[in-house]
């Protein structure tokens, strides 16, 4: 089983876990697995293309998959995988008078 | 054991260590040799002037510091005083620890300067400096000369909010010169549970003032630069041209962009953090710069070429976020900061820290420079400052006025 990180900003849709364990293949067998198992993920990770959005990157280990097979990596029984979305902060969108 | 009169001594070592002139010494050094330069003399003295390149070791000090100065045995080494008879007493005490290319020059420093040789006179600390840093310059990867490279650097601060305070506190307390601060907004109350730089009593001061008068009471020797503006695409260039290292404290996806693209332009290091409730990243956007022979590393549009759409990912003023962590992830950047000013240890060029203070896990990515990057890519797009708020999908304002706050 392939450990997952979850980020911060998708563990409302893991009932609040950091980690995860999904069996699969590869990136997007793993993909498939983690929505059957936490609905929605799915969803906020892919385009309509069913590839990673781009302010997303999905590491395996330490490499991420577009410099690898992209959704094609293969995923081992003791990898990791990060899934790491562009973060901004706390920043109040305001005019200045 | 023989007794020795100081003539007896010096002919003694005199012809264990070989000499070299100055003429000498220029000549091969010309030719392609390499030398570390080691100047014994007392502080006074060489704070006078010294030969340029030269390190400085008092003579009291040599047999303990020289392994830090020079690590290798078999490099050669020139020793030099003031008339090159100290000189040729500490060589012989160098080749005893086994440095087995160990000169001493002939006629010290005044035969260099006599020979019309080039000499600088050193930038050195003062008094009240040499005590205030002492931590630092007692550490071998900084030393008085890196402390005053820190002395001479300038920072520009994005943000004078959670991840500008502690990184803000920590430069001006290790000696860098100029703090340049970025930020048009005003201490509210909902700041103090983590911007350390503003005190209840600040509350309703713009936040530069504020920050100002608690970088000159940790450090008065910091001069700080303010910016009561925010960054736009107007006068980013402008103002981030004067600086050496930049760090990121700003919150939102258009400053993000923007402040990257800038520092892309001008050839400036970028030190990038972010955080979000518990969890926070840190990474250093290193530009390629080619007549430096810096060879670079991704930049944020490698890493995210497209924002996400607005709404989509939550700020912290929605969501909230541990009043902590901004301070672990800003001293982070500071830290990435003076390494690359000072020139020592690996910036996380190349590699992304992520932070997770719920299991306390730090954990290090790599990430890659994008060849089809729409910035630092071969076939470059974007080639100038842009709309930033249009390109994340907020109403343009054409880069004129302001709208983004900083947190
Ligand atoms: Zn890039």
């Amino acid at each position: 089983m392939a450990t997952v990180y979850i980020p911060t900003h998708f563990r409302r849709l893991t009932g609040g876990q950091s980690k995860v364990t999904v069996d699969a293949a590869d990136i997007n067998s793993l993909l498939g697995a983690l929505d059957e198992q936490y609905p929605g993920i799915a969803e906020r990770l892919l385009d309509g293309d069913g590839e990673v959005k781009r302010f997303v990157n999905v590491f395996v280990n330490n490499d991420e998959i577009r410099t690898l097979q992209g959704m094609a990596t293969p995923v081992g029984e003791n990898d990791k995988i990060s899934i790491v979305p562009a973060m901004a902060g706390g920043a109040v969108l305001r005019r200045r008078s | 054991m023989a007794r020795l009169n100081r003539d007896q001594l010096l002919a003694l070592a005199r012809r264990e260590i070989t000499e070299i002139s100055p003429q000498a010494l220029q000549q091969r050094t010309a030719a392609g040799e390499s030398f570390t330069l080691i100047d014994i003399r007392e502080r006074d003295e060489f704070m006078l002037g010294h030969i340029p390149d030269a390190e400085f070791i008092p003579r009291g000090f040599l047999e303990l510091q020289i392994e830090q100065a020079v690590f290798d045995r078999t490099a050669p080494v020139v020793i030099y005083c003031a008339g090159g008879v100290r000189s040729v007493l500490a060589a012989r005490n160098l080749k005893e620890m086994g440095y087995e290319n160990v000169y001493s020059l002939s006629g010290g420093f005044s035969g260099w300067v006599n020979a019309g040789y080039e000499f600088t006179v050193p930038t050195v600390l003062n008094d009240e400096q040499r005590i205030r840093y002492s931590r630092h310059t007692l550490l071998p990867e900084l030393r008085e000369a890196g402390q005053i490279k820190l002395l001479e650097s300038k920072v520009l601060l994005i943000g004078a909010g959670g991840l500008g305070s502690p990184a803000a506190m920590y430069l001006a307390a290790a000696g860098v010169g100029t703090l340049g601060i970025v930020d048009f907004d005003d201490v509210d109350v909902s700041n103090l549970q983590r911007q350390l730089l503003h005190g209840t009593k600040d509350v309703g001061r713009p936040k530069v003032e504020s920050a100002a008068d608690r970088l000159h009471d940790i450090n008065p020797d910091v001069n700080v630069v303010a910016y009561r503006e925010p960054i736009t695409s107007v006068n980013a260039l402008d103002i981030i041209k004067d600086y050496d290292v930049v760090l990121n404290g700003s919150d939102n996806f258009p400053t993000r962009y923007l402040v990257n693209d800038a520092c892309h332009f001008l050839g400036k290091p970028l030190v990038d953090a972010s955080i979000f409730m518990f969890e926070g990243q840190v990474t250093v956007y290193q530009p390629a710069v080619p007549e430096l022979g810096i060879e670079g590393g991704p930049c944020y549009r490698c890493l995210y070429p497209d924002p996400p759409p607005p709404g989509e990912v939550p700020s912290c003023a929605e969501a909230g976020v541990l009043g902590v962590l901004p301070g672990i992830v800003g001293s982070l950047q500071a830290v990435e900061a003076i390494k690359l000013l000072v020139g020592f240890g690996e910036p996380l060029v190349g590699r992304l820290l992520m932070i997770d203070t719920l299991d306390q896990s730090f954990r290090t990515l790599s990430i890659h420079r994008d060849p089809n990057c729409p910035l630092c890519g071969s076939q470059p797009t974007v080639t100038k400052l842009i709309d930033y708020e249009q390109f994340c999908g907020l109403p343009s304002n054409n880069g004129h006025e302001p709208v983004l706050a900083i947190g």
